[in-house]
């Protein structure tokens, strides 16, 4: 952990209610929040592990596996579904070779779903990391996964 | 020349069609054409129609252009702003060069919305120079605690979260409730799928929030306020970040504001992905750093709430009106909307609808106008099937609905809530049953699993919907879905449980034909079913061999030899039903798989 994410989690010193942000900032940190991330959460805030355990897997975002380089979120709700977002999920998972929930080999690419973005007027539509990708077809999935793949840039 | 304004929509619907790419052209334009001290760039939040973006306004010659690509954006410069021509073909319609003369912002009536798309949100001198922060200048300098409760009361303001509970109620118990400290939250954990106006009001203009909560406290009491916000909203939580220290700065947070004695700071909080946060009482408990899971009310938070304290929890939506009830008056402000519902709206319109985005209207506009006048109606061809309100607590509403007006009560009493504001246009080729199963499945993924009610009850029935959509319902369904609808309404502990049967019981409403089709004859009309593809055949007899089932089947299963006969090959037929819609003769004959 950097010094700083360090740092700032020891902030939280004392500050159960700063649970969630104190995982937010690790997992920003690693990308995922493992045991042994969690356990030192725990001791920093003065919490158990059974509760911090207990918010981990009570948020969706929060993941106890390291995830690829890039995270892609499909949104299912409820515009994505009438709009045909199983054909999308569909090409994902051909293009990626890989089904929800896992990385590709390459640790280029985690693929997750989630219930609404609340971009529903470019559905369906779906987030690699922090930008909105629309109204999109098997094309332009593939399209923008190579473009992805393509860049060369240093892990988070 | 008079100085000119150049609005550029970058909410994210406009960025991710390239909004800030043609941010940049246009600046670089301005630049090199030497307009740079006559124009000013403004990037502006969510201008609404999020369907023809990127958007670009110009002002005060009022002419919007849409699908602006950067090269169009040289263009504007070129002809718009060095010449004074308007670039017609980019034009929303050839014929109307302003806004106000479209269809779709002519039906409108923005108030709550009335900043996003024409200010910049990063800047508070922008939202102060319409008047912002004068309504909190009145509620402490002019107003006692009890006139603000009783000037929100008069106004008639319910909560836009989805009860629709009278704001003024709320804050009147908070006020009365005799502990301290006390506590203001705003809900912004917008987690209904097909909801997006709080984050483009907390994109577009989050100073509106923040003055509303800025009122509330005052008139409660409380020196704290949380702005609970998901992290599925990057964007708006940035433009929240900096709204904060800026707002701090200004004067108007912290501490002594204005030299009245009131003080009062607001910390964000990010979520972390549960929808059932949402809820009340779950999201005190995420505030708390704990599992967001709901408690038995009473005590309400207006008693018992925030670390046990008196809290008062708007959302987004109620908390942007706060400041438009104490700017223009109780009077005014109720002078709009019906008996019961008074003010605006905003909605999120989306799915098989031409129009998608972002609009606001009075309460009391029928569905006709919302999804016909304003969102243009379905795609070519297509027919409106259904109307999906409120989200997953909200119901689907027939087309021969479309005259019921838009209130609370209006929408209660046939089976959909007002909910959030998300509304879901369907058409002809939505399986009614399938978006049942949809609702469900989301709602039995996000339930807490604290009351059983909830953790049992609605897989169970999404089990039944699952079964009747792969063919394996029998008739005894429809009656146990009725019954365990009942019962989950009833008894669930939470709005979730308790509203997640509304898509079930509507559709099995005004749509159970299509349950039965789906159990009795084995079909999904709208052939989104897999399991119930249709086979179709050609009877030889009532063929006339026109050839028009061929000329419109897209894999070549419908063949034969005008003047003859007709046949369609089962290997290539898709089972789109397209012969079946388009023969005149009844000839096409669509069956259930065997």
């Amino acid at each position: 952990m950097t010094r700083d994410a360090a740092d700032r989690i020891e902030a939280y010193a004392g500050r159960p209610d700063q649970l969630i942000r104190a995982l937010q900032l690790a997992q920003d940190e690693f990308g995922y929040v493992s045991e042994k991330t969690q356990q030192r959460v725990a001791d920093a805030l003065g919490v158990s592990i059974g509760r911090v355990h207990g918010v981990v897997t009570f948020y969706h975002l929060f993941r106890t596996r390291p995830p690829g380089r890039h995270t892609i979120r499909l949104c299912l709700g409820t515009a994505c579904h009438v709009l045909g977002a199983d054909r999308i999920l569909a090409a994902l998972e051909e293009e990626l070779r890989i089904s929800v929930g896992e990385t590709t080999e390459d640790g280029l690419f985690s693929l997750e779903v989630v219930r609404c973005l609340g971009t529903c007027s470019l559905a369906p539509v779906m987030m690699i990391d922090e930008d909105v990708h629309g109204r999109l077809t098997p094309e332009k999935v593939r399209r923008a996964l190579r473009h992805y793949a393509g860049r060369r840039e240093t892990p988070r | 020349m008079s100085q000119r304004e150049v609005l550029v929509c970058s909410g994210t619907a406009c960025r991710s069609a390239g909004a800030l790419d043609v941010h940049a052209r246009l600046a670089a334009a301005i630049e090199a054409a030497g307009l740079a001290d006559e124009v000013i760039l403004t990037e502006t939040g969510c201008a609404g129609p999020c369907a023809r973006g990127p958007i670009v306004r110009i002002l005060p010659d009022d002419v919007l252009y849409v699908q602006v690509t950067p090269e169009d954006g040289e263009e504007i410069v070129r002809e718009h702003l060095c010449k004074g021509h308007v670039v017609r073909r980019l034009l929303w319609s050839e014929e109307e060069d302003s806004p106000s003369a479209i269809p779709f912002f002519a039906h409108q009536r923005k108030s709550v919305l009335a900043h996003s798309g024409a200010i910049d949100p990063e800047r508070i001198g922008a939202y102060e120079l319409r008047g912002g922060y004068t309504a909190l200048k009145r509620a402490l300098e002019a107003m006692t605690p009890e006139e603000i409760v009783e000037e929100i009361l008069a106004s008639g303001l319910r909560g836009r979260g989805g009860a629709g509970f009278p704001t003024g109620r709320k804050w009147r118990f908070t006020l009365d409730a005799p502990e301290r400290p006390k506590y203001v939250v705003c809900n912004a954990d917008e987690g209904d799928p097909g909801a997006f106006m709080d984050r483009a009001l907390l994109e577009g203009d989050p100073h509106a929030v923040i003055e509303g909560m800025a009122i509330a406290a005052r008139a409660i009491g409380a020196e704290r306020g949380f702005i609970y916000v998901r992290a599925e909203y990057p964007l708006a939580i940035s433009r929240l970040r900096g709204a904060l220290v800026q707002a701090r700065d200004r004067g108007w947070l912290g501490r002594d504001v204005l030299g009245t004695g009131f003080d009062f700071d607001i910390e964000l909080r990010i979520g972390a992905g549960a929808f059932v946060c949402g809820e009340e009482t779950a999201l005190l408990a995420s505030i708390e750093g704990r599992r967001g899971v709901p408690r038995p009310r009473p005590p309400f938070p207006a008693q018992s709430g925030l670390y046990g304290r008196p809290t008062l929890i708007n959302n987004v939506e109620t908390l942007a009106n706060v400041p438009v009830v104490l700017r223009d008056g109780a009077k005014a402000y109720a002078s709009v909307g019906t008996k019961s519902s008074k003010g605006t709206k905003v909605f999120a319109l989306a799915g098989q609808i031409r129009n998608t985005g972002l609009v606001e209207v009075p309460i009391g506009t029928t569905l006709r106008e919302l999804v016909f006048d304003i969102g243009g109606g379905v795609p070519e061809g297509r027919q409106l099937k259904a109307i999906q309100i409120g989200g997953p607590s909200g119901g689907c509403l027939p087309a021969d609905l479309l005259d019921v007006p838009i209130d609370y009560e209006s929408l209660t009493e046939h089976g959909a809530i007002m909910g959030s504001g998300g509304v879901i246009v369907l058409d002809d080729t939505a399986c009614m049953v399938s978006v049942a199963r949809f609702f469900l499945d989301f709602t039995a993924s996000e339930s807490c699993g604290k009351c059983l009610p909830c953790r049992v009850g609605i897989p169970t029935m999404r089990d039944i919907l699952v079964r009747i959509t792969e063919g394996a319902g029998v008739p005894e369904d429809l009656d146990r879905l009725q019954e365990l609808a009942r019962l989950v309404k009833s008894s669930a502990l939470c709005g979730l449980g308790q509203t997640a049967p509304n898509p079930v019981l509507t559709t099995l409403r005004y749509f159970e034909d299509e349950y039965r089709t789906h159990i009795e004859d084995r079909i999904c009309p709208s052939g989104v079913c897999a399991a119930l593809a249709q086979t179709f055949t050609i009877d030889a007899e009532a063929c006339k061999a026109c050839g028009k089932c061929a000329a419109v089947c897209p894999t070549g299963a419908a063949h034969g030899t005008p003047g003859e006969l007709y046949a369609i090959d089962e290997d290539l037929c898709v089972r789109c039903g397209a012969c079946f819609m388009a023969c005149p003769f009844d000839a096409v004959i669509r069956g259930a798989k065997s």
